[in-house]
C-alpha cells in the first residue's frame, strides 16, 4: 500500500523534533509557572485578624414551671415529672467594637430541630495591626434585657497575627487567644 | 449522511482542529497530545499513584510530624523522596491540565448525548472527587499552604447549612489540629482518589479498547517533561504550619487552589454558585432537549450472522453482545445491538465477514449492516459507477463523511463512494474494486487519533495491512492501493494523495510495464 500519502504518524524530519523539544518545553514552563506563581497575598501588609467565633447554648427561652395535678395525672406514671422545662434554648447575640465602632454584630439561633442545639458564631475580621481596644458583648438570654458576658480589653496585634475571640463558659465567659 | 453529532461552535471546532492539524506536524498524528488527552490524564494518574504510594510509605502521619518528614525527602535536590513529592505535585497539575482539556475537546464536539452520554456523564460526575482528591493532598504537608488550604476550604464548606458548629473553628489556635482530624485529612487524601479510580473503570465501560496509556513516544516525552521539571525546580514546603498567624503571602499552586482566592476576593456563596452552576450543567447537558437522531442504528441479520465476534470485538462503543443464535445449533452465537449505545458509524458492517462483495448471491446481505448504507448497495454503487467509467485508469476512492468530503473528488477517473466511516469498508471492497476494472483504490479516513467513531481509521488501517480480520489479502498488488488521512475541511490532502496515485498508476501502465490489471468473473 502507498504510504507516501499519509499524514506522518510519527515526526519526521528535524523541524519536527525541534518542535517537540519546545512544546515539550512550554508544557513544562506553563506547569511550573502556575504550579507557583503569582504568589498571592491573603491578607494586606500591616493588617492582623480577629476571628470572631464561638459555639455557646444559649438559657432556656422561659422558666421551668410546676405542673398542676391534673396535668401530672394525664401524663403516663413513669413520666410525672413536678417540673416541665422548655427545650427552646435563647439565640446567642455577639456584638463586637474596635477601637469603640462597631465590627460586628451576630445573632446566632440555636441549632436543631427542636432549637435545643447550640449557637455558633464564625466571623473573620481583618484589622490593621497595632493597639486596638476591643470590647465584646454576650447575650444568651431572650428573657434578660442585657448583656450576660463583657469583655473589654487593650490589645497590641501584630501583621499577619490571628486574635481569636471565643466563649468558654468555664473559663468565665469570652476568651481572647 | 450528517456528521454524528451537532456543535456548539463550529468556529472554536475548527479553530481546535487547526491546533491539532499543527501538532501533528510535531508529533506525527499518532503522538498528538491533543488527541491523547484521556490517555494523558490517565498517565498522571498513574504517575500519582505511584508516587503517592512512596510518599506514603515515608509519611509521618501524625499533625505535629508531618512537616518534618516531607521536608525531610526534599533536603537534598536529587533525592528520591523529593524527586516523588515534586513529581506528587505536578502530576496533579498535569492531570487536572489534561482532563480540563480533555472535557473542553469533547464540549467542542458536543460529545454529551445519545451514545456518549454515559462517558460524559461518569466523566463530570468525577470532577469532584479529583477537587477533593488534589485539594486535600496540600493539607497533608501542614505547611502554610496546607494551612490557608485548609481553613479556607473549611470557611467555604461552612457557607452551606450543612453543619451546627463552623468546621473552621478545628484551626482556631496552635494544637487545634489533633492527629485525629489529621486522620481525616489522610483519609480525605487516599479515600477519595480510590473513589476515583473505581469512577475511572465506570468512566470508560462503554469505551473498546480505551487508551489508559497515550503511545509510548509521547509518555515517554512527558514522563520525561515532569521529571526535568522535578529536578529544576523541586517543591518545597512553605514553613510550617502555625495558626497564629495567617500566612500573608503564598506560592499558590493556581491549578488546584484557584477556588480560595475567588472565594475570598468574592463570596463564598457566590463561589458556591458558580462551581456548583457549572459543575451541574455538565452533569445535566446529557438530559437537555436534543434533536432526535436521524440515523438508524446497525441491524442484525440472524441468516448471515454465524456469531464470529468480529463486530463484537471491534464496535467502538461496546454496542454489540453476543447471545446464542436462535437456531439452536450448539456453541452457535448471534449479535445483538444495543439501540441506545449503536453509534451507527458502521464499524460493525465492515468487520463482518459476510460482508464480502464476491459472494454471487444477486442481493447482497450480510450478518450485520446499515439500513442507511448497506454492504449490497455499496456494491451495486461500485458496479454500475466502474461499468460508467470510460476513462483509461479509473480510481476509486472510498471516503469517509466525517472526514474531508471525498465526494468532491468525484470526476472523469474518480468514482468516489462514501461511506459513514472508512470502518464500514470491508477490505475485500478494495480488492473487488481492482477486479471490477478499478486501476487503483484510494481509501480516505480521518486524522488517526481523530476518527468521530474512535476506531475507524485504526480498524481500516489495520484491516488493509493485514494486521486485523477480516483483511486485505496479500495478493491485491500494493502499489494500486493507497490510503489518505483527512479531516473535515482538508480537502487539498486528498487532492494531493489522489494525484500522487494518478502519477502512480500512470508508471505502472506504461506502455513497456506489465499490465497488472485484475480480473474476476
Amino acid at each position: 500500500m502507498d504510504e507516501a500519502s499519509k499524514v506522518p504518524v510519527q515526526p519526521r524530519g528535524a523541524l519536527a523534533w525541534v518542535g517537540q523539544v519546545v512544546l515539550y518545553g512550554l508544557f513544562a514552563l506553563f506547569i511550573g509557572v502556575f504550579s507557583h506563581w503569582p504568589s498571592y497575598r491573603h491578607l494586606a501588609p500591616d493588617t492582623a485578624l480577629v476571628k470572631l467565633s464561638l459555639v455557646h447554648a444559649g438559657k432556656p427561652v422561659s422558666d421551668c414551671r410546676t405542673l398542676s395535678a391534673e396535668e401530672l395525672a394525664k401524663l403516663p406514671p413513669n413520666m410525672r415529672v413536678a417540673t416541665s422545662c422548655p427545650r427552646e434554648r435563647s439565640p446567642v447575640t455577639v456584638e463586637l467594637d474596635i477601637d469603640g465602632r462597631n465590627a460586628a454584630r451576630a445573632e446566632a439561633h440555636p441549632s436543631g430541630l427542636s432549637r435545643d442545639g447550640s449557637s455558633a458564631v464564625y466571623h473573620r475580621l481583618p484589622v490593621p495591626a497595632g493597639e486596638r481596644l476591643i470590647q465584646v458583648r454576650l447575650r444568651d438570654d431572650v428573657r434578660s434585657p442585657g448583656f450576660a458576658y463583657t469583655l473589654e480589653r487593650r490589645v497590641k496585634l501584630a501583621p499577619a497575627q490571628v486574635l481569636v475571640i471565643d466563649f468558654n463558659a468555664e473559663k468565665g465567659g469570652i476568651t481572647l487567644q | 449522511m450528517t456528521v454524528a453529532t451537532d456543535v456548539p461552535s463550529p468556529r472554536a471546532l475548527a479553530a481546535w482542529r487547526t491546533l491539532e492539524q499543527g501538532f501533528d506536524r510535531v508529533f506525527g498524528s499518532v503522538g498528538n497530545p491533543l488527541r491523547q488527552l484521556g490517555a494523558l490524564a490517565f498517565l498522571a494518574f498513574w504517575l500519582l499513584a505511584v508516587s503517592g504510594i512512596w510518599l506514603y510509605a515515608v509519611f509521618d502521619t501524625s499533625a505535629a510530624g508531618s512537616y518534618e518528614s516531607i521536608e525531610a525527602l526534599s533536603a537534598s535536590r536529587a533525592s528520591i523522596g523529593g524527586l516523588m513529592r515534586s513529581l506528587h505535585r505536578y502530576g496533579t497539575d498535569a492531570f487536572i491540565l489534561f482532563t480540563a482539556l480533555h472535557l473542553l475537546r469533547e464540549a467542542l464536539h458536543g460529545r454529551w448525548r445519545w451514545f456518549r452520554g454515559f462517558s460524559w456523564w461518569t466523566g463530570s460526575a468525577l470532577l469532584p472527587l479529583v477537587a477533593v482528591s488534589a485539594v486535600g493532598g496540600f493539607w497533608l504537608n501542614w505547611d502554610r499552604l496546607g494551612q490557608f488550604s485548609a481553613i479556607a476550604t473549611a470557611e467555604w464548606l461552612d457557607a452551606l447549612p450543612l453543619l451546627a458548629n463552623p468546621l473552621a473553628r478545628n484551626f482556631l489556635g496552635a494544637g487545634a489540629v489533633s492527629d485525629r482530624l489529621f486522620s481525616l485529612f489522610i483519609f480525605v487524601h487516599l479515600g477519595v482518589p480510590l473513589l476515583l479510580l473505581f469512577g475511572l473503570w465506570f468512566h470508560i465501560q462503554r469505551i473498546t479498547a480505551a487508551a489508559v496509556f497515550p503511545p509510548r513516544r509521547l509518555m515517554t516525552g512527558t514522563l520525561l517533561c515532569l521529571l526535568a521539571l522535578a529536578l529544576l525546580v523541586p517543591v518545597r514546603g512553605q514553613g510550617p504550619a502555625n495558626l497564629a498567624e495567617v500566612p500573608a503571602t503564598l506560592a499558590l499552586d493556581w491549578f488546584v487552589l484557584f477556588v480560595h482566592p475567588l472565594m475570598y476576593a468574592s463570596s463564598a456563596t457566590l463561589t458556591w454558585a458558580l462551581v456548583a452552576g457549572a459543575w451541574l450543567l455538565l452533569m445535566l447537558l446529557p438530559w437537555l432537549p436534543a434533536p432526535r437522531r436521524a440515523e438508524p442504528v446497525a441491524v442484525v441479520d440472524p441468516a448471515n450472522c454465524n456469531g464470529c465476534r468480529r463486530c463484537f470485538a471491534d464496535c467502538p462503543y461496546a454496542a454489540i453482545t453476543m447471545h446464542p443464535h436462535p437456531n439452536g445449533r450448539p456453541g452457535r452465537q448471534l449479535a445483538r445491538v444495543d439501540p441506545d449505545l449503536c453509534a451507527s458509524c458502521g464499524i460493525c458492517a465492515g468487520s463482518c465477514p459476510s460482508s464480502t462483495p464476491f459472494r454471487s448471491a444477486a442481493e447482497l446481505v450480510t450478518g450485520i449492516d446499515m439500513p442507511q448504507l448497506t454492504v449490497g448497495v455499496l456494491r451495486e454503487r461500485l458496479r454500475s459507477g466502474l461499468k460508467a467509467m470510460h476513462a483509461p485508469r479509473p480510481i476509486v476512492v472510498f471516503g469517509c463523511a466525517e472526514g474531508a468530503d471525498a465526494s468532491q473528488l468525484q470526476g472523469d477517473d474518480v468514482l468516489a463512494l462514501p461511506l459513514i466511516c472508512t470502518g464500514q469498508l470491508p477490505p475485500s471492497f478494495v480488492e473487488y474494486a481492482l477486479r471490477d476494472g478499478a486501476a487503483g483504490v484510494l481509501v480516505a479516513s480521518c486524522r488517526e487519533g481523530g476518527c468521530a467513531f474512535r476506531l475507524g481509521a485504526r480498524w481500516t488501517a489495520e484491516r488493509l495491512a493485514g494486521q486485523r480480520e477480516p483483511h486485505l489479502r496479500a495478493s491485491v498488488p500494493a502499489e494500486r492501493v493507497a490510503s489518505a488521512q483527512a479531516d473535515a475541511g482538508e480537502l487539498p490532502v486528498l487532492h494531493a494523495a489522489l494525484a500522487t496515485m494518478r502519477a502512480n498508476l500512470a508508471q505502472i501502465n506504461a506502455p513497456d510495464a506489465p499490465d497488472a490489471k485484475m480480473h474476476h468473473g
